[in-house]
């Protein structure tokens, strides 16, 4: 097990798109990877629809929120995320944005796009955008770079059966939607 | 490495924070818990339930009718000497705050958790008030936990500083405690101690004035060994570092602190304490402090109550001195800079962006939205007091002019009554109000309205559920916090109990019937005095709903008719109906409606039109 793992990612989106329940995701894997981890969520009316912002924090951290420029990674299920919190990202990072266009990244950023509402509809799911993004996320961020994702596909698939696993139909779902995702970015 | 991994995910869960503190309850014996919900401490309650049908110990858990109701449960089940809980937010201390000045002088006899949750930002409140504050007015010991981790186990010395001292403690997490998630092992749970035993004391759970000075000095005394309690002392961080200056810091800062002080190479520069007892500070502590550094630099949450017991001014810095903002939630950045500028060491400027952000929004088919309009076009010039809840979101539609805190909605409408009571033409005012709201402080007021003759209506939002805060069942339901059945409370039945003589219940959904209603009710409230509408329909979002009878959602498309005019976008501002600025129609958005068919009804031009569902 790697103790020297330490990733800051940032989540981002509105009320209602499954922010939290990526985050969550995300967060067990680390725990399953033998990681420590530590989020911070956003509750309350803002779920009603407004901005919602989860951060992510594996390896051992004190503090539950990432200062500004110190993300490795954002997952933008808004196409203006990015825009909105480009700048919790430090040099280097990447980025992962629900957008049919493409969007030129203003500074040292990689930045995919994932057109996740067309792919969502392909897949007769219309609410798994989220998990979509995830998938794809898992397949675009490679291995080799310095902000590498500290899971794989498979993790998530583990983790989905631990949560999903006494419902066949949602999990069938949601492994069906996070493999959209990958295999979207596997055929680019 | 994968046969290991539900043992992996079972034996370190992650837990919100709100599930940390509810696990360090069942882990601890605690046998009633009570609570009122809202943002960011409604799911202690709501995880201790779930925690407790797991593994069931004739616990009591309950969601009370408000903060008041919820203390005094608890707090007198541990005057019998079990170990008890209660939870709110902040600004439902301020609620609860008679009983807690009062059980401070009683003292307790199991341990008594009062668990008050502030919200620097404010997030989701009215305010971003201190209860450390509050504990001070009542002279109880306050714990501030920087994470979920240290929360469930501050739960522990919570309760043993409690029975050590029979004293009620305050547990003060933070949004950024309580929604936060961390990799937390779950420990053994401790069988609660069921030794109910109230002993006969008038002179003490009774005690008149003349006794009460006496309770005031055993008080005293009490707080006075607290802040000498050697399991509560501020620690000392990092024990390298030596200079005249020092940090001192508590709760969440604390652990943004930690994490700057690393990033910064300061944790063998500057000597950093963490203070777990804000108050009372414990006084060696103080002592120590003044003693040994010149410069001292206190960084807290929300107000500065650590940095006001230092009684040297010359030497600590912080909210008082302006060295720290008093206002706002101190985010990791700004806490950053201070400590830069503290250690005169350069930091690197990075201006946070101010987040515009989507605006909140009620739900596409919400009913709240339907009574809104409705509202709008029965008195179209009236004023509009509202209250606490989703449905506050009613400004979009500026159907809501004031909101003050819970069940103020009557009494302002009561207040606007009699301010232009004696004008020649007084305006119309239709006030607004949740269910649950209602319970919890609307009846007192409403009975007010009755005797005063306040010719209002009062439009009870009736949606069968606490929404905002997750969907808690509100006493109209008769669910208890573990789904058990309990008794339903009838609103008609109450509003008519209050004196009400025009009561009617309507569905918004049935748009022009309840525009209809609220004339009817506006034109008797000019005469007669208050008139209430209870506009019932079920929340969209609750789980546990009760579907109308008869009733199926309608789809509905635009017509040719339409000529992009904006009407239901800017006076309906559902989030299904889009209008982007180059289209010349509106459009709906089929993944967000909920087919509650109002908009048809809305169209000035008739161009919304209902599909009939195939059967």
């Amino acid at each position: 097990m790697n103790n020297s793992m330490s990733q800051q990612i940032v989540i981002s989106g509105v009320g209602g798109q499954g922010v939290l329940f990526v985050t969550r995701i995300l967060a067990e894997a680390a725990i399953l990877k033998g990681l420590r981890v530590f989020t911070s969520e956003t509750h309350g009316m803002a779920q009603r629809g407004g901005t919602v912002l989860s951060h992510l924090k594996v390896g051992s951290f004190s503090s539950p929120l990432i200062r500004a420029g110190n993300a490795n990674g954002l997952l933008a299920l808004k196409a203006n995320s990015l825009a909105q919190h480009g700048y919790y990202l430090k040099p280097g990072a990447w980025a992962v944005v629900n957008s049919s266009q493409e969007i030129k990244p203003g500074s040292e950023l990689l930045v995919y796009t994932v057109g996740a509402e067309n792919l969502a509809q392909q897949i007769r799911n219309p609410k798994s955008l989220n998990l979509i993004i995830l998938g794809f996320t898992l397949a675009a961020i490679p291995d080799t770079i310095k902000n590498r994702l500290f899971c794989h596909l498979e993790d998530i698939k583990t983790v989905l059966q631990h949560r999903l696993g006494k419902k066949k139909k949602l999990l069938d779902d949601a492994v069906n939607a996070v493999e959209a995702g990958y295999n979207a970015f596997v055929a680019i | 490495m994968l046969l290991g991994w539900r043992r992996l995910l079972s034996k370190r869960k992650l837990m919100l924070g709100n599930e940390a503190i509810a696990n360090g309850l069942m882990e601890n014996g605690c046998a009633v818990a009570a609570s009122y919900p809202g943002t960011p401490a409604s799911e202690i309650l709501s995880s201790f339930a779930a925690l407790d049908r797991k593994r069931p110990d004739q616990r009591h858990i309950q969601w009370a009718v408000n903060e008041k109701v919820a203390f005094e449960i608890a707090y007198t089940a541990s005057m019998t000497g079990l170990r008890a809980a209660v939870s709110m937010k902040q600004v439902g201390l301020n609620v609860a705050s008679d009983p807690l000045m009062s059980a401070a002088y009683l003292g307790v006899r199991g341990g008594f958790v009062v668990i008050s949750a502030d919200d620097p930002g404010p997030h989701s409140s009215q305010t971003e008030q201190d209860s450390r504050l509050m504990a001070m007015m009542a002279k109880i010991p306050v714990l501030d936990p920087d994470s979920p981790r240290q929360a469930k186990e501050m739960v522990k010395t919570a309760f043993e500083l409690s029975e050590t001292f029979e004293i009620p403690v305050m547990l003060r997490p933070t949004t950024r405690v309580c929604h936060a998630r961390q990799d937390i092992e779950q420990g053994n749970v401790l069988q609660n101690k069921r030794d109910v035993d109230f002993q006969k004391d008038p002179a003490r759970w009774a005690a008149t004035p003349k006794f009460r000075l006496q309770l005031h000095r055993e008080l005293e005394k009490k707080l006075d060994a607290v802040s000498r309690y050697q399991k509560t002392a501020p620690i000392r961080l990092y024990n390298r570092a030596k200079s005249s200056k020092a940090l001192v810091v508590s709760g969440v800062a604390a652990a943004h602190s930690k994490e700057i002080l690393k990033d910064l190479n300061l944790r063998d520069v500057i000597p950093m304490y963490q203070v777990l007892q804000p108050f009372p500070l414990h006084q060696d502590f103080i002592s120590h402090m003044i003693d040994t550094y010149s410069n001292i630099l206190v960084i807290e949450e929300t107000t500065g109550i650590v940095e006001m017991q230092f009684a040297d001014r010359h030497r600590v810095k912080g909210k008082l001195t302006g060295s720290v903002p008093a206002v706002g939630e101190l985010l990791p950045e700004t806490i950053q800079k201070i400590i830069g500028k503290f250690a005169e060491i350069d930091i690197m400027d990075i201006d946070l962006p101010s987040e515009p952000g989507v605006r909140p929004t009620l739900c596409a088919g919400c009913p709240h939205r339907a009574a809104f309009f409705a509202i709008k076009k029965a008195a179209p010039k009236g004023i509009y007091p509202s209250d606490i809840g989703c449905y506050t979101l009613g400004l979009n539609l500026a159907a809501v002019d004031t909101v003050l805190c819970m069940g103020a909605a009557v009494s302002q409408a009561a207040g606007f009554y009699h301010a232009y009571k004696h004008e020649t033409k007084p305006p119309d005012i239709v006030a607004t109000i949740g269910d649950s709201t209602f319970f919890h402080a609307g009846v007192p007021a409403l009975i007010d309205a009755v005797v005063q003759r306040v010719g209002f209506v009062l439009v009870i939002l009736d949606n069968r559920t606490t929404a905002m805060t997750g969907n808690q069942p509100t006493p109209a339901v008769g669910t208890g916090a573990r789904g058990e059945t309990l008794n339903p409370v009838d609103i008609e039945g109450l509003v008519k109990g209050c004196g009400i003589q025009f009561c009617r219940v309507g569905d918004p959904y049935r748009l022009n019937e309840f525009i209809a209603l609220l004339k009817e009710a506006v034109k008797y409230g000019r005469k007669n005095g208050p008139a209430v509408v209870i506009s019932r329909r079920s929340c969209l979002i609750d789980r546990m709903k009760e579907e109308t009878p008869g009733w199926q959602p309608v789809k509905v498309e635009i017509t040719d008719t339409c000529d992009g005019c904006g009407f239901c976008v800017n006076h309906f501002e559902c989030p299904a109906l889009v209008l982007n600025q180059n289209q010349e129609k509106v459009r709906i958005d089929t993944l967000l409606c909920n087919g509650c068919g109002v908009c048809i009804s809305v169209c000035p031009k008739k161009s919304i039109k209902g599909i009939k569902n195939p059967v």
